[in-house]
């Protein structure tokens, strides 16, 4: 199995090369396409790599892989990458979506005019070694470094390549996302120097050595709300979006693909490696507020996005909605949730890329406008990109019988455990999903046709984007077991913190210590249970 | 017999009293080197210089008297020959942990990383400098000579070990630089810039010097040791009139390390003064006064931590924020970087703060780093100086990326480094910091450098902005009028600042969209005049490419740099 240097670097490396490559005088106006192929040739092999590493990973098996040097001796930070069931299925979605997102690039040149394709592609290849890294990262050091440096080839793609207002909207995006990257950069090292302080160790920042080095709480409870505002903004979840609708209509549209499709887990992926593993009692100190939050994320994402009428925003809404459900999951603290959280990672990536590309599809036929109030009738003259917007549709709205449909089923069993109330307002989303998917859906495809309308079928070109995309979403339909089945073992290890933090309240101080955890949790459940009843019948 | 032994013991005790103290030349060796080669800078100039002052009218408005004279270069030469020499006498100096010439001065890591640190900060400033109107102006060598004398001075002050020579290196590093920012004497501005400099450094050095007057009346010696060991034999942690002296003497080293409230002058200096004399003064000035606190609140102040240290943590604070806040709008990249530099000094106080060997070296880690990240800025903006007519502003990197990415990509990187991005060496820079901040107990400085982080990309991201997502303006393609573009030969210190040059990077962005068919014009017509000028420039492109190049490296593997720093820690008898 290759190291997972390559497949973290491979990437970049060729985004160097694609910028470097000397083209000869009389070539100079096909630069794009050999920047474009080379590009293209990098992340086809990251995706290769990535899928022989998910293929030979073993479910249960813990962390494999595990490249493991010193970075910084002094400051106790490891070069640590490995695989385990919490990101190798995501690092599957990342080089899918990067590659599909080159490949769109590489077709849109050929057809627009295409400046400073050699930058473009440095950058989408530097982006997508940032992310890979972070996703494999197995120091906290490590891992806020990738963290951060993604958002900058991001920074530069957006403000030199976006449209509209692109200068404005990639300050404000930065600023928001950096604001939480570096509350977490302080964050971390605090977590690092706090923990070598409380147990007199040496300091290290490895991921597997912090968690054995538990914090006091009161350090605990700061440090998470460090943490938890950098991965809220990435997601971004309620009151911290407030960069995403600018942000969103800024990026081009591969841009927007990986962006949302990938940028948007990591911050839901920090708090299954980070911040139940190392802070649990803080998580569930703070599980009401989290469920809070993601429940208004719920229904607020849902309710604007049903107002909105430029498609991208209604993508870029249901978004804040989707990733609700997922951080649902994750603070439900049940395995059932946190498995579902992860599926809907996935899910969601596969979703909402093919969305935002089939929204530029759309853009083009209806004149140039991603207004849904332009645009109708697209289907008559294109049954195919209909069918294919179709399945996807279906899938965002979780269709049973679709992936997402087993996410969320899976979330809201897990929150029904922890939460029952909480769990029952959610359902509301589930049923404006099904709306809000549908009225895209309808007002774009179906309908009258609308004057500006000139409908045409997908080209082989886009055909090809959209296809292995759908092929995993309809993989992941009829077997979501595969995905379930691999990471089970690591995302219960990666609760067992949080899940014995919340049996411990029940523990009264004088109580006999030889309390099983079982029973504890079935008395935490009762009391739970008593205390929303009561609520509920006030 | 007592009489005898008297007389015999007379002439030894004669010789004792007349005789100096034991000079080790060896350590004083890179000392000599920069001291000696400003003479010979200075005496080599006169001989080779083509007349001299006397050239400098006509070379404004002349463009071949304004081309160097074979002869002319030779000071610059014997400059970089110096300051090399000095760079191995501290080499070959390297472990060694001694005080010499009667413990005046002390030879150990910290000195020594500092020596190498300033040196190569003079050596870009000297690059920097090499076509600069001023070296030109001023009769040749002067500049240079003043240069090395100045980092003779930062040399002897981050060996002090003693109030008396830390009040000379002090004098022996400001008075030059008075000097050096006033050199360009056919700008006001640049006259200015040193006349506040000469002010304000004035008052800032009286009251260093009646703070050490304090120490000394209080403890009644002027070794750091003997400073120290008065303290704590005596227990004179409460005593008044020593915690004012320490007040005065915190004062006086936070004027010339441009410390908030007393960072007022910094950025009307930093904007007057020409190009390549600020980038110098901006980091090794930083470097010295650093290491001089340092040294003094660390070694000779160590059992009076408890009471300097929450009004340093307070400094530090104020300075964070004051340095982050003023430099938001600026509309002068000198400005800008000058508040910047403010801002980072507060960071590098935090390291002092803490008196820790884990802070001293991540103090001098940042010192690295900084001089990295500035260079690497100010030569960008220096080469921008010399090749549009737009002197320091904004608007001077407008498209930039484009035009020029040998130059963008450097200054990119200086934005995202001095901004603590990851895979820079301000990112490794600042997390040492935190981590030295944290683990003594100061985590809340800690957070409050991660906000002022915060608060520079409101700064730094405009200018990757500018560069990046902005058009080529169109003025700089020549449809500037003619008044302007004759100031261009002379307008090294941004002399010829146009009025545009205000307002914010998004005002601009209408104006910027609507006239694409004059920002294709101008990229067209620029890279003609932007080959010539950068071939004109190759130096200072050099300085920028390897700052970056640096910036970046040691960002990424900053392996060496930590063990260069490594040995700054230690020698201080610290914990």
């Amino acid at each position: 199995m290759p190291p997972l240097s390559y497949l973290i670097w491979l990437p970049a490396l060729c985004g160097l090369l694609s910028a470097i490559v000397p083209v000869p005088r009389t070539q100079r106006t096909r630069e794009h396409v050999i920047a474009g192929a080379i590009a293209l040739a990098g992340s086809l092999v990251a995706l290769g790599l990535a899928i022989w590493v998910i293929v030979g990973y073993r479910a249960g098996a813990g962390l494999s892989d595990v490249t493991d040097t010193k970075w910084i001796g002094a400051l106790g930070i490891y070069y640590k990458l490995g695989v385990d069931g919490l990101n190798a299925a995501l690092i599957g979605l990342t080089t899918l979506l990067f590659a599909t997102a080159v490949l769109a690039s590489n077709f849109r040149m050929r057809t627009e005019r295409a400046p400073r394709a050699r930058l473009y592609y440095f950058l989408f290849m530097l982006a997508e070694s940032a992310v890979l890294g972070a996703f494999l990262a197995q120091d906290l050091a490590l891992f806020v470094a990738f963290f951060d440096l993604m958002l900058i080839p991001f920074y530069l793609l957006i403000g030199i390549f976006g449209s509209g207002d692109r200068v404005r909207a990639t300050l404000k995006l930065v600023i928001y996302t950096l604001v939480g990257s570096l509350l977490m950069l302080a964050a971390a090292i605090a977590t690092g120097v706090l923990a070598s302080q409380q147990h007199g160790t040496p300091i290290t920042f490895a991921l597997s050595s912090l968690q054995a080095l538990p914090l006091s709480k009161g350090s605990q409870e700061w440090i998470f709300l460090f943490f938890a505002v950098a991965f809220l903004v990435k997601m971004p979840a309620f009151p911290l979006h407030g960069w995403m609708p600018d942000g969103y209509r800024a990026m081009p549209t591969e841009v927007v693909m990986v962006f949302s499709g990938v940028l948007s887990k990591v911050g839901a992926y920090g708090f299954l490696r980070i911040v139940l593993p190392l802070f649990p009692q803080a998580a569930v100190h703070f599980q009401t507020l989290m469920l809070i939050i993601a429940l208004i994320s719920i229904l607020y994402g849902s309710i604007v996005a049903f107002t909105q009428t430029d498609a991208r925003l209604i993508a870029g809404y249901s978004s804040i909605a989707q990733l609700g459900f997922i951080t649902l999951g994750i603070f439900s603290l049940q395995l059932q949730g946190a498995q579902g959280a992860l599926l809907g990672m996935v899910n969601h990536g596969l979703v909402v890329a093919p969305i935002f590309f089939i929204i530029a599809l759309l853009a083009a036929r209806a004149g140039g406008s991603e207004d849904i109030r332009e645009m109708g009738g697209i289907a008559f003259r294109a049954p195919v990109l209909a069918t294919i917007f179709l399945v996807v549709a279906l899938a965002t709205l979780a269709m049973p019988g679709s992936s997402n449909f087993a996410g969320e089923f899976l979330i809201l069993l897990g929150v029904f455990e922890s939460k029952r109330v909480i769990a029952i307002i959610a359902f509301a989303g589930v049923v404006m999903a099904s709306v809000y998917a549908l009225r895209l859906f309808i007002r774009t495809m179906h309908n009258r046709v609308s004057p500006t309308v000139k409908s045409r079928e997908l080209g082989l070109g886009d055909g090809l984007v959209l296809a292995p995309l759908v092929a995993a979403l309809l993989y992941l339909a009829f077997y979501p077991q595969g995905a379930l089945h691999r990471s089970e073992g690591s995302v219960d290890s990666s609760l067992a913190g949080a899940r014995a933090a919340l049996v411990e309240p029940a523990v009264k101080p004088g109580a006999p210590s030889t309390l099983t955890t079982q029973q504890a949790a079935a008395e935490e459940e009762e009391a739970a249970a008593a205390q929303e009843a009561q609520e509920s019948a006030r | 017999m007592s009489g005898l032994a008297s007389i015999a013991h007379a002439p030894a005790l004669l010789l004792a009293t007349l005789k100096g103290p034991h000079v080790d030349f060896a350590g004083l060796s890179p000392l000599l080197a920069l001291l000696g080669g400003a003479v010979v800078v200075l005496v080599a100039g006169l001989v080779c210089g083509p007349g001299g002052r006397a050239s400098y009218s006509d070379s404004a408005s002349d463009p071949a008297a304004a081309r160097p004279s074979p002869g002319a270069a030779v000071p610059g030469l014997l400059a970089l020959v110096a300051l090399g020499a000095a760079l191995g006498m501290t080499i070959w100096q390297w472990n060694a942990q001694k005080s010499i010439v009667s413990g005046a001065l002390r030879i150990d890591g910290l000195a020594l990383v500092l020596n190498v640190i300033l040196i190569a900060g003079g050596a870009c400033a000297v690059l920097l400098a090499w076509r600069s109107h001023a070296a030109r102006g001023a009769a040749q060598g002067e500049m240079y000579a003043l240069m090395l004398t100045s980092i003779g001075g930062m040399s002897l002050l981050s060996s002090a070990q003693n109030t008396i020579i830390l009040f000379l290196g002090l004098e022996l590093l400001s008075i030059p630089l008075y000097v050096l920012c006033a050199i360009e004497r056919s700008s006001e501005r640049s006259l200015e810039s040193g006349l506040k400099y000469l002010i304000i450094g004035s008052l800032g050095s009286a009251t260093l010097l009646y703070g050490l007057a304090l120490v000394y009346g209080v403890t009644g010696a002027t070794d750091f040791s003997a400073i120290a060991s008065a303290i704590a034999s005596r227990g004179l942690s409460n005593d008044t009139m020593l915690l004012g002296g320490i007040a005065l003497c915190l004062a006086g080293l936070c004027f010339k390390a441009s410390v908030a409230p007393f960072h007022q002058w910094t950025p009307d200096v930093y904007e007057g003064a020409p190009t390549p004399i600020t980038a110098f003064m901006a980091v090794a000035t930083k470097v010295a006064a650093l290491g001089v606190m340092l040294r003094f609140f660390d070694v000779a102040l160590i059992d009076v931590q408890s009471v300097w240290a929450p009004a340093l943590a307070v400094l530090a604070t104020v300075t964070i924020i004051v340095g982050n806040v003023g430099a938001l709008g600026q509309a002068s990249l000198k400005r800008m970087l000058a508040y910047s530099s403010v801002a980072q000094a507060g960071y590098m106080v935090a390291g002092v703060v803490v008196s820790t060997q884990l802070g001293v070296r991540a103090t001098v880690f940042y010192l690295a780093a900084y001089l990295f990240m500035n260079m690497a800025a100010f030569s960008v903006v220096l080469a921008r100086e010399r090749e549009t007519s737009l002197g320091d502003s904004l608007e001077a990197l407008s498209g930039l990326a484009r035009e020029k990415p040998l130059l963008a990509w450097p200054m990119t990187i200086a934005m995202l480094a001095l901004a603590g991005i990851p895979a820079t060496v301000g990112f490794i820079g600042k997390f040492y910091l935190i981590d030295a901040a944290a683990s003594n107990g100061y985590t809340w400085l800690g957070v409050v450098i991660v906000v002022g982080s915060m608060i520079s990309l409101g700064y730094y991201l405009p200018v990757i902005a500018a560069m990046w997502m902005r058009e080529v303006p169109a003025i700089s393609a020549g449809t500037w009028p003619l008044s302007a573009l004759t100031r261009r030969g002379g307008g090294g210190a941004g002399g010829s600042l146009p009025a545009i040059a205000g307002g914010s990077p998004e005002l601009d962005e209408p104006a910027g969209a609507d006239q694409p068919a004059a920002g294709e014009g101008s990229g067209d017509a620029a890279p003609a005049g932007a080959d010539a000028s950068s071939r004109a420039n190759p130096e200072v492109v050099f300085v920028a490419l390897l700052a970056g190049a640096a910036t970046l490296f040691f960002g990424i593997i900053p392996g060496p740099l930590f063990d260069l720093v490594h040995s700054a820690g230690s020698g201080l008898g610290l914990f």
